[in-house]
């Protein structure tokens, strides 16, 4: 993307970046620049994530023996609820929107902000506020009735800290929906001129297919979860038998957002994915315009299978049916994406540096995470396997091994931009490795415990020890997979400190955000006007290739500095 | 030390099916994971940065090639969802003959009732070959009945009926889980279905079965009792009256109430007539009766449906063909313990008819 360059003021000596435009804490914690919320965000997410991942380890440990370890069966329940609640809702959903989103939307459609700021500014303190409560209900007790709330176990019950930790949730909810209402306005309104829709970067459709979902589908489990809550506090029936209430209505509802909300997790990703693997192949990706489509569909379609979460819940047959019917309709777009991307390889020069080899990850385990949703969504198979360690595995390999796979990649791929540093290249694709291989041996024995017949959210299994070996292969991984998520943490925080400056477009990428900006984008974003003429990854791999040939002396790899 | 099943016992007869089409789902799943992965490795190796190979010419979108990667899968999709769709279909038919057990589900135990009267507690013994037909509830939470080496889960939900079949194919113990968070101790909510040949069930019925009856009463005969007890008799009498319609021939017959609406009784309108009668008025007739929500137990309820369907004649058994007739003149007697119990005996036919055997022993 050229720009037609307005002389800017240069001043002497070096420029103020977003980050050291202003040091006080204040200048933090009132920003409305969506790069500083976007790292404000970065920080808060990391943290739940790590607080969850704690959880999910004492989970792993007590499953090593089938009489448990430690936990009570009540504590055991609160440990798996609370790893649920955080993940989902305090990690998995806000993690690419409101980090890489917030901070790539504007400088990737060439705007100064976001089309709301302040609302931006909220939408962090919301998630703030609705993080402190969750942790305020842990610490009060926690919760025992599981990330899905179920009535009538949460609204008559369960004995345990439901309506602080709704309201958790309720109020996360709206921080979600200021980023979606954002982000649709943003978009729509304030893309430079000549960014024409088809010349937005993919990461960018998605996020537009992503906020439709977000504001689609987030008002209804708030108001979903606003009844469990006067169901609890009034014994107004709605959805307890006992109160003249339908307990399945919940699922309906519950569903309704929870489904999609998948794909609030996992489309951001494949945006990301995107632009990693067209990137380190140096071709534009494949089919643009089926990607991007395949986007919207599967936003529009993703809000028509919630039945299949309740093929055995007391809806009739013939819905159920229906349901899986459209779900194995919905495999097809995401079909489409992994194809293209795979074909977006084909003649290109193909860099394995970190960010690439975390996209190939992604690819990997997102296929074996969505064939195995074949099994889900096929009414048949799903008597067997639902409620089971099948569905749990499935989806961990759909949110960890697609979503998170790619929200690190992505981390990887845009921290020189956010920071201006260059992270140890040679640990960052150990990291991506490790946590492949520990990601497999930590979820896919759990495919074999679900089919064997074991079901989720069990403590004891001392009816079955032949189930242990595969829960002993589990904790393992997820012992190697702990270390790989550490390694990062590790790395990319001595990086902000000692890791070399990074220079202004380190693996040579394309997007106003590279080519358009300063190394570390300033508060404006950027300092002349901005006018799009090439389309979206105006990569050249043969131009690419030829810089191997005996004639060039210099070193040929990406620059960035040697590791 | 440690043993590396990869498959349950295969002991139903769905459980053989549904092991053909997990299996040809997993060929399908296996044959596209090594497509992508193999596509992805060549790609990889053949393009990678400084590689010799051929990169003129590229292009950047083909919708022939969109086509052939959206279409093909799509009809296999389809393909993939017929089958399970008539698999399932075939798993949700209840048969027309089987061993009726009432099932209900409570924090943290699965209570079984037999016709006869047997009640066992997280156990529930059968006969190989002989189908079961389970009528559930839960009277807390959502609970699933999971049978994993029968390939057969369905959920138990309060305030209505859920029902599950299946067929042993062969005997010995077999897991029965809960599948679904109820609380504290979900993962100790398990129990045993023990499938015995019909000479061990026989044995067993006169035995050790006795164990669990601790009245000897089938449940009809307990939902009579329990119908005297309450005085329902006092409005639902031998014929219709101006307080009440007569429950005899219920079952099966259609209702129309005054908001209506019509419905076929079945087990979910007379427990809902039962426990919220206000919910659904005859027509003809105005709201009198007391709700027994709070007032009955889940158990009691199964019983006094067990004598309403005992009273139904063969209606309780042939709902589609008596749906239309009237009710054949009411059964003599108003049901007396003889016909309640045929009618019982004749509802879990196969077993009883396994127990006649076991009477001609010595």
């Amino acid at each position: 993307m050229s720009a037609t360059a307005i002389p800017a003021t240069q001043h002497h000596g070096e420029k103020k970046t977003y980050l050291t435009a202003d040091h006080t804490i204040k200048s933090w914690l009132l920003t409305t620049d969506h790069k500083r919320i976007a790292v404000l965000y970065l920080i808060s997410i990391s943290i739940f994530f790590f607080a969850g991942s704690l959880a999910a380890g004492l989970i792993r440990y007590e499953l090593t023996s089938p009489r448990g370890h430690l936990l009570s069966s009540e504590a055991y329940n609160k440990t798996f609820s609370a790893h649920g609640i955080i993940m989902i809702f305090f990690f998995l959903i806000p993690s690419i929107p409101a980090t890489l989103g917030n901070f790539l939307i504007p400088l990737m459609i060439g705007a100064r902000d976001l089309a709301f700021p302040r609302l931006n500014l909220l939408s962090w303190y919301l998630y703030s506020i609705a993080g402190v409560i969750a942790l305020l209900a842990m610490a009060m007790g926690g919760v025992d009735a599981g990330w899905t709330f179920y009535t009538p176990l949460s609204s008559l019950y369960s004995n345990t800290q439901i309506t602080l930790t709704l309201l958790a949730a309720f109020i996360a909810g709206f921080s979600s929906i200021t980023t979606g209402v954002n982000f649709i306005a943003t978009i729509h309104k304030m893309r430079a001129p000549g960014m024409t829709w088809f010349k937005l970067p993919l990461f960018v459709w998605a996020h537009y297919a992503t906020s439709i979902i977000i504001i689609l589908g987030t008002p209804v489990v708030a108001i979903t979860l606003v009844l469990v809550i006067f169901e609890r506090a009034f014994q107004i029936g709605i959805f307890s038998p006992e109160l003249g209430g339908d307990p399945v209505l919940f699922q309906h509802l519950f569903w309704f957002y929870s489904h999609p909300a998948v794909y609030i997790m996992v489309l951001p990703g494949m945006g990301v994915i995107s632009e990693l693997i067209s990137c380190f192949s140096r071709r534009p990706v494949f089919g643009y315009q089926f990607v991007a489509y395949s986007s919207m569909a599967i936003a529009l379609l993703g809000f028509f299978v919630w039945g299949h979460h309740m093929f055995l819940s007391s809806q009739s047959t013939l819905l159920g049916v229906v349901f899986s019917f459209l779900s194995f309709v919905l495999a097809i777009p995401s079909a489409v994406k992994i194809f293209n991307w795979a074909t977006t390889m084909y003649k290109g020069s193909i860099h394995f540096r970190t960010p690439m080899i975390y996209a190939l990850a992604f690819m990997g385990l997102f296929v074996i995470g969505g064939l195995t949703g074949l099994y889900l969504a096929a009414i048949g198979t799903d008597v067997h396997l639902t409620g089971t360690y099948f569905i749990v595995a499935h989806f961990h390999y759909v949110m960890v091994g697609g979503a998170v796979t790619a929200f690190l990649g992505g981390v990887h791929f845009w921290w020189p931009k956010m920071f201006g540093r260059m992270y140890n290249e040679f640990l960052g694709k150990m990291s991506a490795i490790i946590i492949f291989v520990g990601f497999n041996l930590t979820f896919f024995p759990q495919f074999i415990l679900g089919y064997l017949g074991m079901p989720r959210r069990y403590h004891l299994y001392y009816f079955a020890p032949e189930w242990q070996i595969y829960h002993v292969l589990s904790t393992a991984g997820s012992t190697v997979l702990g270390v790989g998520f550490l390694l990062p943490a590790f790395y990319l925080t001595y990086s902000l400190f000692k890791g070399p400056k990074a220079p202004k477009n380190p693996w040579g990428a394309k997007g106003l955000e590279w080519e358009e900006t300063d190394p570390v984008p300033i508060t404006e974003n950027f300092d002349h006007k901005i006018v799009v003429t090439k389309p979206a990854y105006d990569y050249d791999a043969e131009e690419d290739s030829k810089l191997y040939e005996p004639e060039h002396k210099e070193e040929p790899a990406l620059t960035g500095g040697k590791h | 030390m440690f043993q590396f099943p990869v498959m349950p016992p295969q002991a139903s007869e769905w459980a053989f099916h549904y092991d053909l089409l997990f299996w040809g789902t997993s060929a399908l799943a296996v044959f596209f994971t090594l497509v992508v992965g193999i596509l992805v490795t060549v790609l990889a190796i053949k393009y990678r940065a400084g590689s010799k190979a051929d990169r003129r010419n590229p292009i950047d979108h083909s919708n022939l090639l969109e086509m052939s990667w959206s279409l093909p899968p799509l009809v296999l999709a389809i393909g993939m969802f017929f089958w399970s769709a008539t698999d399932f279909i075939q798993y949700r038919k209840m048969p027309e003959k089987a061993s009726e057990i009432f099932v209900i589900g409570k924090q943290w135990m699965w209570h079984l009732q037999h016709m006869n009267g047997i009640r066992e507690n997280n156990e529930l013994h059968c006969v190989v070959g002989q189908p079961v037909k389970m009528t559930m509830i839960s009277q807390d939470v959502i609970h699933a009945m999971y049978l994993p080496d029968f390939r057969a889960q369905f959920h138990v939900v309060p305030g209505r009926y859920t029902e599950l079949t299946f067929t042993p194919t062969m005997t010995g113990k077999f897991r029965m889980l809960c599948a679904m968070h109820c609380g504290t101790q979900h993962s100790e909510m398990v129990g045993q279905v023990i499938v015995m040949s019909p000479k061990d069930y026989a044995d067993w019925l006169a035995k050790d079965g006795n164990r669990f009856t601790p009245t000897a009463l089938s449940m009809a005969d307990a939902g009579k009792r329990l119908f005297t007890e309450k005085g329902c008799g006092n409005c639902h009498g031998g014929v219709d009256t101006e307080r009440a319609p007569t429950l005899v021939g219920l079952f099966g017959k259609q209702r129309d109430f005054d908001n209506g609406e019509k419905v076929v009784a079945d087990n979910e309108y007379v427990r809902e007539s039962i426990v919220n009668p206000w919910r659904l008025i005859n027509k003809g007739y105005t709201n009198t009766m007391p709700a027994y929500k709070g007032q009955i137990t889940e158990e009691q309820v199964l019983d006094l449906m067990a004598y309403i369907k005992s009273i139904s004649g063969s209606a309780a058994n042939a709902p589609a063909e008596a749906a239309g007739r009237k009710p054949e003149g009411s059964i003599p007697g108003f049901a007396g313990p003889q016909n309640s119990t045929d009618a019982a005996n004749r509802v879990e036919s196969a077993g009883a008819a396994q127990f006649k055997q076991s009477e001609n022993r010595p």
